[in-house]
Formats: structure tokens, C-alpha cells, sequence
């Protein structure tokens, strides 16, 4: 057992370190809970007001961004509370997007009633992956967890019942008590309750016995274990919770493009939602959120450069890296 | 007997850390074990607590066994312990570390979580409670909101007896806890050491250096040279013991020979 030497921190008696920078002073601000909730009725206040005054380009694009606060909050479990770094998280994604499409176009399930299977599907795949490989070092699970997701896009690629490589198309529109979800605007809302819902339980969450034990075995491993904390099994619930949030993404991502292909679910789409944790702060919700719609708006609001936006996009993104290097919002309290 | 080590041996590559360990706590007692350094007292503590899994021998806690059980599952079943270089959860709070001896205590998944069920808000309040008194124990309260790492040294020291007691142990290992304090700090150690027995009922085995605070607190000793137990009994008997002045005098030789 590696014992890491002692540091006799020995601060003065007194207050902490009080937020020096322009930035720890601005989100400081936030720390209140009474401002934090009128910036919530805010928040909610525009998501609402906005596809009504907006073109339906813009409420296209803002329900994308809210896809991605689903996935980010939930791939925030795993890197950011865990410290699992996991680099094939879209295989979650693909795997309720699947489910749901199979289950209801192949098998005409009603869109509801399949939801329970693909969350049980996405679940089952984060045992799957997570009970073996949960033992090994962080370097190594993420190649496993790259490996895992080239696994079910190459699978979703080969099988016929995934309609190989050009996917599923014409997924039926669900409805909800004779509200029949079709337009674009539909959809905005129906995201808006994911991303409203998914903040609320990552809140819960970390607010939480488990949320607190993610942090222990993050932060020491034995000191938690001699706590009595089981290590894998605390492992293994990030792992798993981070999945059942993926698969409620991409149950909701197919049934709004009606279709779907392997390549919806690329590494690239995994690095993607990994950029938007780390962008933003690991462990920390506003900072993923607002990583969140930095990636999808980003490359958007600089469509004007033309060929060029993703070259000043990944600029853009090393810059930040570079002058914020633990994320825009971090979680950091010392 | 309240914790029974039969004939526990262990060994890295060979080399023998315990050989043919014999050694008991009894329930309720403050039990020391002491030796030069590098005899294994350490490596006992981590064979005690699951850390170490020994390649002989059989260990019970109240007759149960506990040899071959994961460190979190010999945690449950009732012993605690804490580090020789103090461990805490670093950027958590005083009580967010202490909190972390309740988990084993408490058992609200997930979806609990997310539900806010009932029983898991019940559970919450339970952990803060029980957090709470034990910083109130080792007189920690009014210091639950600050980063642990920012305490005086001897407060971490406490943080992490308060966090051990969290776990509401039968037995409590603590891995020299007079290191780096100073003389009013072991004072109040040795009462709080004597609380922890006297007031919750948790017997109390410890590692420790300093022979007049081991004279002082404990009821029994241990000896332990070079991983075999060489010595046992109050602390008037071993004091007085030839093989504990050899062991400890055959060093000193071998220094002023060098």
C-alpha cells in the first residue's frame, strides 16, 4: 500500500481564502441560494419564451444543445464525479437510441412502453463494461471504454435489425395523452424537461450519499474503502447512473430525427460530449452545462468564417484550455 | 475476546513480515502494540483491516471470520481505523470527510437520490446527526464547514478519529496518533483515547511511539519484533521484560557498533 507522505498544512485560524479573480468573484455571486434561484426562474424564463420569438433554425440548434446538457450531465457522473475517464460514453447514447427505435419500428411497441427496456438495456451495458474493467487503472479503462464504443458502433454497423450501416429511418413520433409530438418546437420542450430533469437529479445526486462516495474514491481509494465503501460498486453505480442518462439522450434524439446511423454514435461524438465536461469543469454542473451549449453554439454562431469556423472553434478551445485549465466553472473550493 | 488473530503469517517475496502471529483484543479494552521499527505493526494493522490478505492464519471479530474480506466489508462489520500519515479527503469539508464513516451505516441508492425518497431524507438527516456528534466528540464543532486540509495538524488527526467513529467501530486501530503533536495535544489525546473507551464503549488498539504515553493509556501491551510477537501483558510486565529490552536495547547496540 502506497502511502502518500503527510503535508502538515497549517493555515492560520480564520476564514478561507477569500475568491480573488474576476471569475471566482462572478460565480461566487451565484453561491446564494437565493440568487441562484432567481437565476433559475431566469433560466427557465428564456428556454421557454425563446422558440417564440426565434426562428426555427435557432430552436433546432438550442434543443441540439439541450441533447448534449443530457449527455454532459450524465458523462459528468462518470469523469467528473467518478474521476472514470471514459471515452466511448456515445455507446450508451446508441444503445437507447436502438432499443427505442427497434422496439417501436420492428416490433410496434408503444414509444413509452419501450422506454423502461432501453434504459434497462443502457444499464445492463454499463454492468457489462463496467464489472470487468472497473478493477484497472484510469489510462487503461479509457482505452477500454474507446474500444467498447468502437464495439457497439461496429456491431450497430453489421447487424441487420440495426439496418446496417445506413441505420433506422421512419421511427415512429410518440405522443403524449393525445398530444402527438411532431414539430420542432414540440421536441425544444421535450428537451427542455430532459435537461431541466437531468440537472435537477445530477443536483440531487451530488447532494447525496452515493454522490458524496463518487468523491471519496475519486479523491483516495483506501482511505474510502478502510470508510467502508466499496470502491467497485461505487464505481459501478457512476458508471451505470452516467449510462441511464446517455440512453435517455438518445432514446429522445431518435425519435426527433426519426432516424438514425452508426455514425451518429462515432468516437467522435463521445469526444465531443467529453470536451463539453472538461471545457466547462469537471464536477461541476453550471460549468458542464454552459461546456454544453459552448460546443453545440460555438461552431454556429461562427458559421459567418465560413471553412474556417472549426479551425477558430478549436483555437478558440485550446485558448480557453489554456487560461482556464481545471474548466471555465470549475469545482474547486480551496 | 473480541478480536482473535490464530497463526497469522505474511510474507512479500519471500521476505517474512508476520510469522505465527497469536494475538488478542479484548472487548473494551485500550490495547497497545508496540516494537522497534520494522517489526510489523503496520503490516498487522493492514492484515487486521482487510488491506493485506496474510497467507496463513485465521482472524475473527466476535468469532466471525474477517480474514479473506474486502477492507469496506471488515469496516461493516465493526473496525475502524485510521492512517499513519493522516488521509483525508482532500477539498472536502470537515464534515463531508466525517460523513464518510456513515456510509457503510446507511444504504439509499441512486434513485432514492433522485426521488428525494422519504426514507433517503430520513437517511440524510441520520448521517448529519451522527457527523455532528462525532465532531462534538473529539470537540471538532464550529469547524464542520472548512476544508479539512486546512486544519492545524492535530485537528486533522482528530477529523480522522471523528471519521473512524462515524463508522460506529467495536474496535477502533489507531496507527500512531501522537505522531507530530505536541505535549498539551498528547495530553488531550490520552483523555480522548480513554472517552472513546469509557463513553461509546469502542475498544481501542493502537500503534504508538512514545512509550510514556503507551505507559499512561494502556491496559495491556503488545510486543512485536521482527513480525513475531515477543512479549504480551500489562504495562508494569512488559516494561520490565528482558526480551522487550533486547529488542529494543539490541538496536541501540548495533548502532554504536556502526
Amino acid at each position: 500500500m502506497s502511502e502518500p507522505k503527510p503535508t502538515p498544512v497549517t493555515a492560520p485560524d480564520g476564514q478561507e481564502p477569500r475568491p480573488r479573480n474576476l471569475f471566482q468573484r462572478l460565480y461566487a455571486a451565484f453561491e446564494s441560494p437565493g440568487r441562484r434561484r432567481a437565476l433559475h426562474v431566469v433560466i427557465l424564463a428564456i428556454l421557454i419564451v425563446t422558440p417564440w420569438i426565434s426562428s426555427q433554425y435557432t430552436t433546432v440548434i438550442l434543443t441540439n444543445a439541450l441533447l448534449y446538457v443530457v449527455l454532459c450531465l450524465g458523462l459528468n457522473i462518470v469523469v467528473g464525479y467518478a474521476g472514470l475517464l471514459d471515452l466511448g460514453y456515445a455507446a450508451f447514447f446508441a444503445v437507447g437510441a436502438y432499443t427505442v427505435s427497434i422496439l417501436t419500428q420492428q416490433f410496434g411497441v408503444n414509444f413509452w412502453a419501450a422506454i423502461p427496456f432501453a434504459l434497462l438495456a443502457a444499464a445492463l451495458a454499463g454492468v457489462i463494461i463496467g464489472g470487468p474493467t472497473l478493477r484497472l487503472r484510469s489510462d487503461y479503462l479509457a482505452i477500454v471504454t474507446l474500444g467498447f464504443g468502437e464495439i457497439v458502433r461496429f456491431t450497430a454497423r453489421n447487424l441487420e435489425i440495426t439496418g446496417g450501416a445506413s441505420g433506422l429511418s421512419h421511427i415512429p413520433e410518440p405522443s403524449l395523452f393525445g398530444w402527438h409530438i411532431d414539430s420542432s418546437i414540440d421536441f425544444y420542450y421535450v428537451f427542455v424537461v430532459l435537461a431541466v430533469v437531468a440537472y435537477v437529479a445530477s443536483q440531487r445526486l451530488f447532494d447525496s450519499r452515493l454522490g458524496r462516495a463518487w468523491l471519496y474514491v475519486r479523491h483516495d481509494e483506501d482511505a474510502a474503502e478502510a470508510m467502508g465503501i466499496n470502491r467497485v460498486a461505487t464505481k459501478l453505480a457512476a458508471y451505470v447512473t452516467g449510462a441511464i442518462f446517455g440512453a435517455i439522450g438518445g432514446i429522445f434524439f431518435s425519435v426527433n430525427l426519426g432516424a438514425i446511423s452508426p455514425e451518429s454514435f462515432s468516437f467522435q461524438q463521445s469526444v465531443l460530449i467529453l470536451l463539453a465536461v472538461v471545457l466547462g469543469g469537471m464536477g461541476k454542473i453550471p460549468g458542464v452545462i454552459l461546456g454544453a451549449f459552448i460546443v453545440v453554439l460555438g461552431p454556429e454562431l461562427l458559421r459567418d468564417f465560413g471553412t474556417l469556423r472549426l479551425l477558430i472553434f478549436a483555437v478558440l478551445l485550446l485558448l480557453i484550455m489554456l487560461f482556464r485549465p481545471s474548466g471555465i466553472w470549475p469545482e474547486k473550493r480551496s | 475476546m473480541l478480536l482473535q488473530l490464530k497463526q497469522v503469517s505474511l510474507s512479500f517475496a519471500g521476505n517474512t513480515v508476520l510469522h505465527d502471529v497469536d494475538f488478542g483484543v479484548e472487548a473494551g479494552r485500550i490495547h497497545s502494540l508496540i516494537g522497534p521499527n520494522g517489526a510489523g505493526k503496520t503490516s498487522m494493522f493492514n492484515v487486521i483491516t482487510g488491506f493485506y490478505r496474510p497467507q496463513q492464519g485465521d482472524i475473527t471479530l466476535d468469532g466471525e471470520r474477517i480474514v479473506k474480506r474486502k477492507p469496506h466489508a471488515v469496516t461493516r462489520m465493526g473496525i475502524a481505523r485510521t492512517f499513519q500519515n493522516v488521509r483525508l479527503f482532500r477539498e472536502m469539508s470537515v464534515l463531508e470527510n466525517v460523513m464518510a464513516g456513515q456510509h457503510c451505516r446507511t444504504k439509499s441508492g441512486a434513485l432514492a437520490a433522485i426521488l428525494r425518497l422519504p426514507s433517503q431524507r430520513a437517511e440524510e438527516r441520520q448521517i448529519l446527526e451522527t457527523s455532528l456528534e462525532c465532531l462534538d466528540f473529539v470537540d471538532l464543532l464550529g469547524q464542520q464547514e472548512r476544508l479539512a486540509t486546512n486544519l492545524a495538524y492535530g485537528h486533522q488527526r482528530r477529523v480522522e478519529i471523528a471519521r473512524a467513529l462515524a463508522t460506529e467501530p467495536k474496535l477502533l486501530l489507531l496507527d500512531e496518533p501522537a505522531a507530530g503533536l505536541n505535549s498539551s495535544e498528547k495530553q488531550s489525546l490520552i483523555e480522548l483515547i480513554r472517552r472513546i473507551r469509557d463513553e461509546r464503549g469502542v475498544a481501542v488498539l493502537l500503534i504508538e511511539h512514545d512509550m510514556s504515553l503507551v505507559m499512561n493509556v494502556s491496559e495491556r501491551i503488545s510486543v512485536l519484533d521482527h513480525g513475531s510477537l515477543i512479549a504480551e501483558g500489562d504495562p508494569h510486565t512488559v516494561q520490565n521484560d528482558p526480551r522487550v529490552i533486547e529488542a529494543y536495547l539490541g538496536q541501540d547496540e548495533e548502532e554504536l557498533a556502526l
